[in-house]
Formats: structure tokens, C-alpha cells, sequence
């Protein structure tokens, strides 16, 4: 019992990684939209962790913004904008289909579509040699017949 | 004919990611575009840092082109950056500045030490502002024009180059 228990704390803790616990509000609706806000935006310091991963001064910064906008009782869509303002698209760990990133979000589609056309078409080849065989020309024939005939002799 | 097309192939697509990525060698994946460029300096006012000169605000960034550095006493490149700052000073640039996270004392005690090259400095203690700015390392240097709108950010210390190459042609760009 007491292994499970501190098993289950070690759990939470890494559950919690840098939202420290002075940081979280009361209201554990608004700490959970807080959280998951937090978990789609970039830190600017160490680029490849989330905000909510970071234990970056700024990273922290954000987060208490992050929960400061919440509290003042903005959407999720409105604390997002607010970032995106200041720190640009490229703070959105998901990046928005817009123009600019079409090839980013189409490439997948695009990979796949050629790959297919690739093979419809080598499959199409293959089959249109094995299913029809060309007729043997009148030389060819009369070759054959040669053979056949040496063979027989 | 057709086949030989074929068998190019790879070799323009290997020949095409290969200039791409030679190309990405030379680009700084830190860097951050900044989304403030040509957009209005943010509202704000900040308290002043020291007792005998002026704090700065959004207003004291209108009617003139500004020069605002963003700089910390704990911050080591702001460090290698300075002595490029009191040059311009002594040339006769009006420097305006915002102390980003920073303790009061230290920060007085940096700029007794190493020099002061600032008109107005203000105190960020809590980091608010420089967030409106966009600021995600010190330090960051904005050129802004007479309407108060951003045209360029540095990122990073100043270098003799930025100084020559960039920041002083546009100065006089849009001092005209």
C-alpha cells in the first residue's frame, strides 16, 4: 500500500513536470483549459518544449499570463490570439492552415497521392505485358517454325 | 528515352534537397521573426529605473525616430553588447531603454560600472512589458519610426556590423 502510494505521488509529480503548484489556479476547470493552452504553445527560449514543459523564466511568465487572461475570462481561442500577437504564428506548436504552411500540412497528401499514382501505373505496365503478348511477327513465326522443325529432325 | 527520364529523377530530387538544405546551413534556427514589425510600439508606461532620469513610456516613442534597447544586469551577452551602446552614445544616438527582469540595485550598479548610454530608462521588474514587446532573449534592440510603428528588431547584441550595416542607414532612412 504504502509502494503504491508513493508510486502514485512520483506519477503525479511528472504528471505535474512545470506547472509549479504556485502557479496553478484554484478553479480546477480554468487550471485544466490553463494546461492544455499551455501544452499547444512553444517556448520561445528552448523552442522544442511547451510552454507548460519549460522551466524557463519566460516559460513561466506565459504560464501565469496564461492563467491571468483565463481568470479575467477570455476564451481559449482569445488567450491564444493574445500570444500570437506578441510572439507570432510561430509560438502555436501546431502550426494553422493558412496559405503560408499549405505545402506543410499537404505534403502527407501529396507523398501519397504520387506514391499511389506510382504504382497504378506500374501495375497497369506489368499487367498490360502479361495479358497481351503481342502477336509473333510473319519472320518470327517462320523463325520459330525452323527451330521447331530442326528440333523434330 | 522515356526510361532514362525516369532513372534522372532521383538525382534532381537528392540535387533539389541537397541546395535546400545547404541553403538552411546558414540560417540561425533561434531566430524568430518578430511579430511586431511594422506594427504600432505597444501601449505602456514604465516607472524609471533611476532617480534622475525619466522612466519610458509608449508617448516618448512618437514624434522622433527611437532607438529601444531591451537589456538585464544578470543577462551576459547584454555584457559583450554594451561597449557598442556607449559608442553610439558618444556619437550623439538617443538611446531609450527597458531594464527587462531585473533587480533595481543591480541593475543601477551595472550601469555605474560600465557606463550609462541611456536618455530614458525604464523599470521592467515583472516582465509584463517585455512580453507585450514580443522580448524572448535579451538582448533586443527596436528601431522605431516617427508614428511610433516597429520597423526592425534586433535579437541578439548589437555587432559593429549590425550597427553600420542595418540599424544606422534605416535611422537616417526614416529620419528624412
Amino acid at each position: 500500500m504504502r509502494v503504491l502510494a508513493f508510486i502514485l505521488g512520483i506519477l503525479w509529480a511528472a504528471s505535474a513536470a512545470a506547472a509549479l503548484p504556485n502557479e496553478m489556479l484554484a478553479d480546477p476547470g480554468l487550471e485544466a483549459r490553463a494546461r492544455e493552452i499551455s501544452k499547444e504553445l512553444r517556448c520561445l527560449v528552448c523552442q522544442n518544449q511547451s510552454i507548460d514543459e519549460s522551466n524557463a523564466d519566460l516559460a513561466h511568465d506565459l504560464r501565469l499570463l496564461v492563467r491571468e487572461r483565463l481568470k479575467a475570462g477570455d476564451s481559449d481561442a482569445q488567450v491564444l490570439a493574445y500570444i500570437v500577437n506578441r510572439y507570432g504564428q510561430f509560438v502555436l506548436l501546431k502550426p494553422p492552415v493558412e496559405p503560408a504552411t499549405y505545402l506543410l500540412w499537404l505534403t502527407p497528401a501529396l507523398a501519397v497521392v504520387l506514391g499511389a499514382t506510382g504504382i497504378v501505373v506500374y501495375m497497369r505496365r506489368r499487367r498490360g505485358i502479361a495479358v497481351e503478348p503481342t502477336a509473333l511477327s510473319a519472320a518470327e513465326e517462320a523463325r520459330l517454325k525452323r527451330i521447331l522443325e530442326e528440333r523434330e529432325a | 528515352m522515356r526510361r532514362h527520364l525516369l532513372f534522372i529523377l532521383p538525382l534532381l530530387l537528392f540535387l533539389g534537397l541537397a541546395a535546400a538544405f545547404f541553403a538552411g546551413l546558414d540560417r540561425d534556427p533561434h531566430f524568430v521573426p518578430s511579430a511586431l514589425i511594422d506594427k504600432p510600439a505597444p501601449e505602456f508606461a514604465l516607472p524609471a529605473l533611476l532617480d534622475d532620469r525619466p522612466g519610458l513610456a509608449t508617448a516618448d516613442l512618437k514624434g522622433r525616430v527611437a532607438l529601444v534597447n531591451v537589456f538585464a544586469s544578470w543577462c551576459v551577452p547584454c555584457r559583450l553588447e554594451h561597449p557598442m551602446l556607449m559608442r553610439l552614445a558618444k556619437d550623439g544616438v538617443e538611446l531609450d531603454a527597458i531594464d527587462y527582469k531585473d533587480n533595481r540595485e543591480d541593475a543601477k550598479l551595472w550601469l555605474t560600472n560600465l557606463g550609462d548610454p541611456y536618455k530614458r530608462v525604464g523599470a521592467d521588474v515583472a516582465g509584463v512589458v517585455g512580453i507585450d514587446w514580443g522580448v524572448y532573449g535579451v538582448p533586443e534592440t527596436f528601431v522605431i519610426d516617427r508614428d511610433g510603428i516597429i520597423r526592425f528588431k534586433q535579437v541578439g547584441p548589437l555587432s559593429a556590423d549590425v550597427i553600420q550595416d542595418t540599424i544606422m542607414p534605416l535611422v537616417s532612412q526614416l529620419s528624412k
